[in-house]
């Protein structure tokens, strides 16, 4: 099979005065059924990846190198209508806030079945009964009363549940979840994850999964990809990343990182002085691209 | 039981109150009025309110031709309230779709529309108002549209500031990534969620409607004199103030509680139903 995702040598470029480079060739792939893990630390650029291919980057931002290919099919610079058949039908999405991502004034119901009739063709019925088999799938108790609630009423968890639905409803080919569990607490994060991981092992999606967490990466990837300061340091298959990585980065981000079987004071922070050498990098690297 | 936890809001019920009170007026005006409005008795004039000769009773006094000023009143909330009513709707209309097209689209459409506003307020709206009435002679119509013409941008302006804060907010973004289109997310995404806000525009702008339609009846720019306004009547009563004072005064404090009360259930809703605090 061909791969699902591609991006090549991607540069986005922030049309301000100057322009403000926020990722530097960035190249990535998602093979189909995959799941990929983005990390980094925050500013890294992971999300500005995923609303590139979502075609939802800041309006005062353009695409100035590189590619994006969907299934053998370059979208870089699709218009919104030509994407729009894509999202949520063959794309979708799960929002890393649960609490702010779903319409406050509207249903749960109609919020679900906006997306399956969009893109289904499904009559009011028929999307009705498959919203509430998706609530089911996404184990939420009594899902004929959700449908009727507004987003208030239910908890953060819950809600979470309901956007994965909502992402899952059309059987996509990939779904970009960027930090679909950072704005819960622990527990449910846990749960979330699971179910993540059940619907994708389900489903066969594949999934490009953007987190801060090295940890939840080691239990759900394939394959990770590091980013810092917009662009990739290394891209490995997750079982040889973390048996051996070989940048320096991502040696730092693994000792920076929290382990039960660690004590807390073992815990570095990332040198300031590997931070200075890979912002000069970068520098040198804008001004070759210049 | 959502409308029951508005209408405690106190400003919400006085509101209401007033609104219903309008209402009832205006369409049960020939059975509620003790006269007709029109009715001239001539030794009955400049009665006092509360004053009954013989079988005739004016609880609100007459005028100088002798006619039922609680009637004249009564009848007076029907120009009011289609005014008000009408002319709130369309400059709702109008404003609303625009305001929402350039909060939304943003860029050129967004400036083109915003240079409008910008130039059509700076047009000193009694001027406007007077080549109005020229054109289109004195009348309801021209009351209506008048208040249309000029108060469309206060209903784009604000629309179009809230459009754009709904536009950055995560659910809007979640609408683009399921695929809806600008018109869906548009309709059924951002509308609801400014139609509170449009409520109380709206109940605001019947307030201004009312006055705005004194005013123009006071000069004469409204309807014919036969049918009686509160504008109408104040202006009549004006020649007669040091004698009658109650003909200026009662049509006053009827406008004054109706633009009142609107003012007070705008105020109130936008407190009552903001779905922020539903978040
Ligand atoms: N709307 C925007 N307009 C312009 N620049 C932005 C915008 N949003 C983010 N940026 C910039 O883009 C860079 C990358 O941000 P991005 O949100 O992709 O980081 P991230 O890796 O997702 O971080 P986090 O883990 O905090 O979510 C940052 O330097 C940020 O300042
Ligand atoms: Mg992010």
């Amino acid at each position: 099979m061909s791969t699902l995702l591609a991006i090549r040598d991607l540069d986005l470029t922030l049309g301000s005065k100057p322009p403000v480079r926020l990722l530097r060739r960035v190249s990535l792939q998602v093979e189909p059924g995959q799941i990929v893990g983005l990390v980094g630390e925050s500013g890294a650029g992971k999300t500005m990846v995923s609303r590139v291919v979502l075609g939802i980057a800041p309006a005062n931002a353009r695409v100035t190198h590189g590619s994006v290919a969907f299934a053998a099919r370059d979208i870089t610079h699709l218009s919104e209508a030509q994407r729009r058949p894509l999202l949520g039908r063959e794309i979708a999405f799960i929002p890393q806030n649960p609490m702010t991502a779903l319409n406050p004034v509207e249903r749960i119901g109609p919020q679900i079945t906006d997306v399956l009739r969009m893109h289904l063709d499904l009559g009011r019925t028929d999307a009705q009964d498959r919203a509430l088999a998706l609530l089911r799938e996404v184990h939420l108790r009594e899902p004929q009363r959700i449908l009727r609630q507004h987003p208030h009423e239910l908890s953060g968890g819950m809600r979470q549940r309901v956007l994965i639905a909502i992402a899952f409803a059309c059987k996509p080919k990939l779904v970009i979840a960027d930090e679909p569990t950072t704005a819960l607490d622990v527990t449910v994060q846990k749960q979330i994850l699971q179910l993540i991981r059940e619907l994708q092992r389900n489903s066969g999606t594949a999934i490009l999964f953007i987190t801060h967490d090295l940890g939840v990466v080691a239990k759900l990837c394939d394959h990770v990809v590091v980013m810092h300061g917009g662009r990739v340091l290394e891209s490995a298959a997750a079982a040889r990343l973390f048996e051996n990585p070989t940048h320096a980065y991502t040696r730092a981000l693994f000792a920076a990182t929290p382990r039960f079987d660690r004590p807390a004071d073992e815990l570095k922070p990332i040198p300031a002085a590997l931070t200075q050498q890979l912002n000069e990098e970068a520098r040198v690297l804008d001004a070759r691209d210049a | 039981m959502k409308v029951i936890a508005v209408l405690r809001n106190p400003r919400v019920a006085f509101g209401v109150l007033v609104l219903v009170v309008l209402i009832v007026a205006a369409a049960g005006a020939t059975r509620l009025s003790p006269h007709d409005p029109l009715e001239q008795d001539l030794l009955n004039s400049f009665q006092h309110p509360g004053a009954s000769d013989g079988d005739q009773s004016h609880p609100l006094g007459t005028d100088s031709l002798g006619r039922d000023i609680l009637s004249r009143l009564i009848f007076g909330a029907r120009p009011a309230l289609i005014v008000a009513f009408v002319a709130a709707l369309f400059a709702g209309l109008i404003g609303t779709a625009l305001g929402l097209a350039a909060g939304y689209f943003g860029g050129r459409l967004d400036a083109a529309i915003s240079r409008l506003v910008d130039i059509w307020m700076s047009f000193p709206s009694v001027l406007l108002c007077i080549v109005l009435a020229a054109v289109l002679g004195a009348g309801l119509h021209t009351v209506i549209i008048a208040i249309v013409v000029i108060d469309w941008t206060r209903f784009c302006r604000v629309v179009r500031a809230e459009t754009m804060l709904q536009k950055s907010l995560d659910y809007v973004a979640s609408a683009v990534t399921i695929g809806l289109g600008p018109g869906r997310i548009l309709a059924s995404e951002i509308l609801p969620n400014v139609a509170p806000l449009l409520l109380t525009l709206f109940t605001l702008e019947m307030g201004i409607a009312i006055v705005v339609e004194a005013i123009l009846s006071f000069v004469g720019l409204s309807v014919s004199s036969g049918v009686p306004t509160w504008g109408g009547i104040i202006q009549e009563g004006r020649l007669y103030v040091n004698q009658a004072w109650w003909l200026m005064a009662a049509p006053m404090a009827c406008i004054i509680v109706a633009v009142l009360g609107l003012n007070a259930l705008g105020d109130g809703l936008r407190e009552a139903i903001d779905p922020v605090k539903a978040r």
